[in-house]
Order: C-alpha cells, then sequence, then structure tokens
C-alpha cells in the first residue's frame, strides 16, 4: 500500500521483483492501513510493446477514466475504487499513474499537485512554485538541518478546515531525495525566482491566482474538474499568503523564511 | 437597436480577484484575464440585453467614446471572446446556453 497524502493506494502485482522494487522506490509511503482508497492492478508488458513517445492523455468515459501514455495504459473506476496499469517493469510510469489519480481525487476534494518544492519548519509548511529551472531544487538542497523537506519537485495540497497543508511526497526532481512523510498548515506560498540578493515581495492576488495555475499540475480534460481546479486556485490565494522570492544562491535565503 | 446579444459561456470559470477578471476555459484549460471592457461585457452578457444597450448603458456611460464606435469594438470583441468559447452570441435572446 503506497500511502501519500492520506490515501493509501493498494498496488497488486504478481512479479516479485517488481514489487520489490515498488517497496524501495515508496520506502516512506509504505502504508499498513487495512482500507485501500484506491487499488491498481499492474501487468507488466514487454518493452517493445510501449510506445514511445507519446504524450499523456487523460480521459472520462462511462464512469471510467483512461490514463494513457507511450509508456502506460491505466483505466480506474471511481464507483468501485479500483483499476488496472499495464506497464513495463519501470518505476517511472507507475509513479505517472499515481500523480494523475491524485490529482483526479485533490481536485474532487478542493486541493491539488503543484510544480513546487515544500518544506515544514517550526511546525509550518512553506511552498516555492516555480517551473524548471526555477530554483526548486536549489532551495531544497539550501535548507538547514531545522528544516524538513517534503519535496523538491511536487507538493501535495489539501485542504483542511480554513486552510491548506502540505504532504511529503515522493516524486522527486534532481535532489532525487525523497520528501518526509509528514504534513504542515501552509504558511506561505513563494513565486521563485533567482536574483543577486535575497527578498520578498509582495505580489497582487491576479497575479498571484494566475501564477498558481501556471504551476498546477493537471491533466484530464473534463470540464467539471478543470472549473474545480479553476476555483480552488482562487480559494488557496484567499487564504494563503504569497509573495515573490527572488533569492540568490547560497543558505542565507533561508533567514527570510520561517 | 443591433439584433446581437451575448450570452456568459456557462462551460467556463470565472473569478473576479481585486477588479481583474479571470476566466478558464473548461475545454482546454486556457486562462484569460479581461481588460475593463472585455469585463464589463461579460457582466453584462445576460443573453437576454441587446449588444447595443450594453453599450449605451455600460460602455458608453464609463467610456468617453462615440456610440457607433463603440457599438463596432464591442462586436468584435464579443466575436473574438466567443471564438475562445468565453461568449455565446446569437441573432436573437439566448436562455439556458441556447437561443429562445
Amino acid at each position: 500500500m503506497v500511502e501519500i497524502g492520506g490515501i493509501p493506494v493498494r498496488v497488486s502485482t504478481l512479479n516479485p521483483d517488481f514489487l520489490g522494487m515498488l517497496q524501495n522506490r515508496y520506502a516512506g509511503f509504505l502504508s499498513h492501513s487495512e482500507q485501500a482508497e484506491i487499488e491498481f492492478k499492474v501487468d507488466l508488458i514487454d518493452p517493445g510493446l510501449s510506445d514511445g513517445d507519446r504524450p499523456v492523455e487523460v480521459r472520462y468515459q462511462r464512469g471510467v477514466w483512461m490514463f494513457q501514455r507511450g509508456d502506460f495504459v491505466a483505466e480506474w473506476q471511481p464507483a468501485s475504487r479500483s483499476g488496472w496499469i499495464r506497464q513495463t517493469a519501470n518505476p517511472y510510469s507507475i509513479d505517472a499513474v499515481l500523480r494523475i489519480v491524485h490529482t483526479l481525487v485533490l481536485a474532487k476534494q478542493g486541493g491539488f499537485l503543484l510544480h513546487a518544492a515544500s518544506a515544514i519548519r517550526n511546525g509550518r509548511a512553506f511552498v516555492f512554485a516555480g517551473v524548471s529551472e526555477a530554483g526548486k531544487t536549489t532551495i531544497s538542497r539550501l535548507a538547514p538541518l531545522d528544516v524538513t523537506l517534503l519535496t523538491d519537485e511536487i507538493s501535495y495540497v489539501r485542504r483542511q478546515d480554513d486552510g491548506y497543508v502540505a504532504f511529503g511526497t515522493p516524486f522527486t526532481g534532481e535532489l532525487a531525495k525523497l520528501g518526509e512523510n509528514v504534513s504542515g498548515p501552509i504558511a506561505a506560498l513563494y513565486l521563485l525566482a533567482k536574483g543577486s540578493e535575497n527578498r520578498i515581495e509582495p505580489i497582487a492576488a491576479g497575479e498571484a491566482a494566475r501564477s498558481l495555475l501556471a504551476n498546477v499540475l493537471f491533466f484530464a480534460k473534463d470540464e467539471e474538474l478543470v472549473q474545480a481546479t479553476f476555483h480552488t486556485a482562487f480559494e488557496f490565494v484567499n487564504r494563503v499568503q504569497v509573495s515573490r522570492l527572488t533569492f540568490f544562491p547560497d543558505a542565507r535565503v533561508w533567514e527570510l523564511i520561517g | 437597436m443591433s439584433n446581437l446579444y451575448v450570452a456568459r459561456n456557462p462551460r467556463v470559470a470565472a473569478r473576479s480577484l481585486d477588479g481583474e477578471m479571470m476566466i478558464m476555459s473548461g475545454r482546454d484549460s486556457t486562462l484569460f484575464t479581461l481588460n475593463k471592457t472585455a469585463t464589463i461585457l461579460w457582466q453584462a452578457a445576460d443573453g437576454t440585453t441587446p449588444l447595443e444597450q450594453i453599450v449605451q448603458q455600460k460602455i458608453c456611460a464609463e467610456f468617453e467614446v462615440e456610440a457607433g464606435e463603440a457599438l463596432r469594438d464591442a462586436e468584435t470583441l464579443a466575436r473574438d471572446l466567443a471564438s475562445h468559447g468565453i461568449l455565446q452570441i446569437s441573432a436573437e435572446p439566448i436562455v439556458c446556453g441556447g437561443s429562445k
């Protein structure tokens, strides 16, 4: 059972080597929950049967979600909470399926996955959003010892009471280090920019919402979920401080955070 | 009066934040930020008020612009917004996403 963001996902396979690879890949996120919220059976296929560079496609038809990319095909039926994955024996395909299914579940619940690093300091979570090269891995690498890293690549955000909570994820970037499987209330979201000095600047609410939406991971061509995610971004901006963090890549930037 | 009617497309998501109107297409997730004129048009696009009346009552009241020129610009804008799926336009009043 792989539990990310408090959602236990049971992954079953008849291949013991693949199972071992998953246990190693998701170490720290393995759960002993008895009840899975989502279940996937994995069928392994010969590498020659994969479809190269086919981009990811996520669509909903007659109660079933279908996920497809060059290296996998998967189906998930929300009503039965179960599905299957057909893929080669690699950890990246199932990682993509897990990201997709979590985006779908979160969209219904007022949460989202975000291209962002995140970390906990003094009991509060800080989220650092940005596209590739914006500095997510850099600021994660610079974190001092009292900081608990949740992820350097994909942040997991859920609505809780009047605020939002960030959870650790096993979804890694260049740091190639799994986040800690803990969570904390989000105190601030920083939009990252590299510069010659460290400073935090307020930004207009509209820019905050646009930037947030630009960094939300969303794969499904589904009007209802697109609209839900859109409104979630505005709710988030209304409840969480969003600022621009310009930083020079050394450890002093963390003097501004927490 | 112009016989052009405009209605907000119910298949888009819209929010106003600090006076900025933002709209996301549910079809392809494209995000639009409307300028002041487009925001006025969007907010007034109830499907039953003729575009010419919207221009006279909302746009000409807000901007110093000649009515004929404002209407031409509004028609161009409405067609542009319709091409992105944000507005629906019709020669007849629009009710519940379709013409009467």
